[in-house]
């Protein structure tokens, strides 16, 4: 059986691969920290989706189980994101990635 | 009526489509917007709509925890970082020179159109786990299953995931907190 026959699979999974392609191209096109923030948890919740559509399409409860593991670890990667931006907002001043280029110098 | 009867029916496909597309919409705000507080909002409407079709789906418990974590926790977070760093220092800037911002726009679209080919064309091998909507369903719904197999074969993740989330507490203050002379 090639096809998953399953009403509405295919739509969720294209979004599912939208959101993360999306998410992508934003950590490129931003140069802002909190954006690029933004736009993992887009990523994030875009693997999520295909996760979720697989179970639903397989009968299988793993990958539930498996996007309840990767909200919790978006979680603890947003507090630390944001722990770091603050505490570089208040060393820097600045929150953007061109003025984080001194290590290179 | 079960969850698979339920999206079967005529109105929920049609509200199933305009929930992945506001979803796309959502996320391309996400992007093009660059006021960084309708950015966040944007972001909000993308996680509901992505929270509604996880409960179309049947995932009741993950949609629950997308809007609770991500629509609530994580947005919230975002949101009191944003207003507690001043707007003019975290505005959204698109890079200044121009010549690179094509580049990954294209690279997205090239990965979109990759990852659909293989997900509309690529062999998927049907291989059906136990856990039709029925059996979940006379199992006693979608929570318990969830809970039974997480406390069973996946406890060990779990208080791996305690942990990890102890030493994220930890971090954070430690980051976030003045420097003490």
């Amino acid at each position: 059986m090639n096809q998953l026959d399953v009403p509405f699979l295919y739509p969720a999974l294209i979004t599912g691969a939208a959101l993360f392609s999306i998410g992508l191209a934003g950590i490129a096109l931003r140069r802002s920290l909190i954006a690029m923030l933004m736009c993992i948890e887009l990523m994030l919740t875009g693997v999520n989706m295909t996760l979720v559509s697989f179970s639903y399409a397989n009968a299988d409860l793993t990958g539930q189980i498996m996007v309840f593991f990767i909200v919790t670890v978006a979680a603890a990667e947003g507090a630390i994101g944001l722990g770091l931006l603050i505490a570089l907002y208040r060393n820097m001043k600045e929150v953007g990635t061109a003025q984080l280029s001194q290590m290179k110098e | 009526m079960t969850g698979s009867d339920f999206i079967q029916t005529g109105l929920p496909m049609a509200l199933y489509v305009v929930f992945c597309v506001l979803a796309i919409v959502g996320a391309l705000g996400v992007v093009i917007l660059r006021n960084p507080v309708s950015a966040a909002f944007s972001l909000i409407v993308a996680f509901l709509n992505v929270a509604c079709i996880f409960a179309m789906q049947g995932a009741f418990f993950i949609s629950a925890v997308q809007v609770i974590v991500y629509a609530g926790a994580i947005m919230v977070l975002f949101i009191f970082v944003i207003m507690l760093l001043s707007f003019d220092r975290v505005e959204l800037d698109f890079p200044t020179n121009k010549i690179f911002t094509p580049i990954p726009i294209f690279g997205g679209f090239l990965f979109f159109a990759g990852m659909s080919f293989i997900l509309l064309k690529g062999k998927m091998g049907a291989h059906r786990g136990p856990f039709t909507q029925q059996a979940i369903e006379t199992a006693g719904g979608n929570v318990r299953v969830i809970s039974e197999i997480m406390f069973s074969d996946y406890v060990l993740p779990f208080l791996v995931m305690g942990m990890l989330l102890s030493i994220c507490i930890v971090g954070a203050v430690l980051l976030a907190k003045k420097k003490v002379e």
